[in-house]
């Protein structure tokens, strides 16, 4: 494997599925839309939180910036999700297989290739995109404050946006990795069913949390998968905030000892490991369906 | 170094054998048709060749063992398993990019040369071209790939005839030269039998029929025999017989011309004829 061939390899998962970066510009197009129409109303918004005491200014000010953030996150793992049940299962129904097989590219390149976009190439689209969402918005909301002769030196609605960023940064770092399995599991399947992915994906670990709460009367596995699922940014961060003052994540809740020392991130790691093994072995067998 | 060397090749599907102890050499240089009914086992032999699909038996093809070495083996080898599998959202520009950004023996301007020939545009998807432009097109790029071995597995299948005879045109005056070795199958047999220097037939699995076109013009020939005649034809032991306008021609494997001549017009059959023949009578 050498880096031209997984570079090639990827710039052609980036023709093939324009969604990972046209999917997170339509949404910011979206959002910054119903921010600009929002913002016919800034000036009087603005003027009833000066009124309010410096925590609840800070958290009003802020709050669309994060929004902005959780709403690419949650597009990214949208998108992530549906491109990885498609990568190895669309080139075997579409028998364009045979094709890339004809090429000197081996099946770990073109794993690791696809296992990139929700590894490196997803966070990095949502990454920029929404750095470039809050910077737009904040030069708006400079603009219509000012023209409407509104205060913007007040220190409680200042915009931390170097902090904001590193913060989401770090978040965006941490989930990738904890969701490092669950992209392995559904380029497994991809590369493994012969049709419905998405059926095969989803439906064998609720059958597991079924058989265990009937055999067992216990629910192990499904909190195992909740927390796989939803749990990776209390791993990542720790409540410095006091919780009544939260308005989304901020610089002094990051905690990389907590998540780097813990056992759900490298257990996860070795199952996404052992998950990607499998789809390599997978694409030297599987044929065209 | 044999271009494709293998002993005692099988393959099985659960209880279908579809390759049944194959023992094959192919030196390098030459264009083998490999024949054979539908289901015979030729793609399921041309796959082992290219890594696509697991075998017992010894198979070295390079000197390479396809199914552990596919990607380097690749350098080496192309193919076109089938018209169909260029992906449909591409577009001709990114083919071109793609090969020639992955395969070090990708020569960009002798693919852009063969398309220029061509109605193709860069920037048309695959979706939007006819097939038998497809097929162009994937022939332009595994052209301007310098392999030393090509194998196509029904490359011109649903063509219709122009384009079927400029796929062999080109593969014989622009691709082929004694270096390289090509492995070919296809149901029209006769489109390909003037460009073939060996052939094989396949049935059931099995290689019924493995010979140069040289002995095979020395071992067979086909007499179309006289009326009065036909009698001591069939006494010399033809291996198929078949009427044509009222004539009967009788087809011989190993008798010599100059016992036929006196019987009737004698020429050397077709591979079909002979296809017909020995498979025809074997199912």
């Amino acid at each position: 494997m050498t880096p031209r061939l997984l570079y090639w390899s990827v710039r052609r998962e980036l023709w093939e599925n324009r969604s990972v970066y046209i999917a997170p510009l339509a949404a910011a197009c979206v959002f910054l839309f119903g921010f600009v129409i929002s913002a016919t109303r800034l000036p009087d918004a603005r003027r009833a939180l000066l009124a309010l005491d410096a925590a609840r200014q800070s958290s009003g000010a802020v709050m669309p910036y994060h929004l902005a953030a959780a709403t690419l996150l949650l597009t990214g793992v949208i998108v992530a999700m549906f491109y990885c049940l498609g990568a190895l299962h669309n080139e075997r129904r579409d028998r364009s297989i045979l094709f890339w097989k004809s090429l000197p590219v081996s099946d770990l390149t073109t794993v690791l290739s696809k296992a990139a976009i929700p590894l490196a190439i997803m966070p990095a689209v949502v990454f920029v995109v929404v750095v470039a969402m809050q910077l737009v918005m904040l030069i708006l909301t400079t603009v219509i404050l000012l023209a409407n002769g509104v205060s913007i030196t007040t220190p409680g609605t200042q915009v931390p946006l170097f902090e904001m960023t590193l913060t989401m940064l770090y978040g965006l770092v941490t989930l990738t990795l904890w969701y490092a399995p669950v992209w392995g599991w559904l380029l497994l399947v991809s590369g493994w069913a012969k049709r419905a992915p998405f059926l095969w994906a989803v439906l064998p670990p609720l059958a597991v949390c079924l058989v265990e709460k009937i055999a067992f009367d216990s629910g192990n596995f499904a909190s195992m998968l909740a927390n796989r699922l939803s749990g990776g940014f209390s791993e990542a961060f720790s409540e410095a905030t006091p919780h009544a003052h939260r308005k989304g994540f901020e610089l002094q809740d990051l905690d990389p000892i907590k998540f780097f020392s813990g056992p759900g991130l490298w257990v996860g790691l070795a199952l996404a490991i052992a998950f990607l093994a499998t789809a390599v072995w997978l694409r030297r067998r599987r044929e065209p369906i | 170094m044999p271009c494709v060397e293998a002993k005692g090749l099988r393959k099985a599907y659960g209880a279908a054998i579809a390759l049944d102890g194959v023992d094959l050499r192919v030196e390098e240089g030459r264009i083998l048709g490999i024949i054979g009914p539908n289901g015979a086992g030729k793609s399921t032999a041309l796959n082992a060749m290219l890594g696509l699909t697991p075998y017992q038996g010894e198979l070295k093809v390079l000197g390479r063992d396809p199914w552990t070495q596919r990607d380097q083996l690749m350098r080496d080898v192309c193919f076109i398993a089938d018209v169909a599998v260029l992906p449909r959202w591409m577009r001709v520009s990114q083919a071109l990019d793609y090969v020639a950004g992955v395969h070090p023996r990708f020569d960009r301007a002798k693919a852009e040369g063969f398309l220029d020939k061509t109605q193709i545009k860069r920037s048309s998807r695959v979706r939007e071209l006819s097939k038998g432009m497809v097929t162009q097109l994937h022939l332009a790029l595994i052209m301007a790939i310098d392999a030393r071995l090509l194998v196509l597995d029904e490359p011109t299948l649903g063509l219709d005839l122009l384009y079927r005879k400029a796929f062999y045109d080109s593969l014989l005056n622009d691709y082929f030269d004694h270096s390289r070795t090509i492995i070919v199958t296809t149901h029209q047999v006769e489109e390909i039998q003037h460009i073939l220097t060996d052939v094989m037939f396949i049935n059931r699995g099995r290689i019924v029929l493995n010979t140069s076109m040289e002995a095979f013009e020395a071992r067979y020939a086909e007499v179309m025999a006289r009326p009065e005649h036909v009698a001591a034809a069939r006494a010399l032991g033809p291996i198929h017989e078949r009427q044509v306008f009222g004539r009967s021609i009788l087809l011989f494997d190993s008798v010599a011309r100059d016992h036929l001549a006196p019987l009737g017009e004698v020429r050397t059959p077709s591979i079909a004829d002979l296809f017909v023949a020995v498979i025809g009578a074997a199912a």
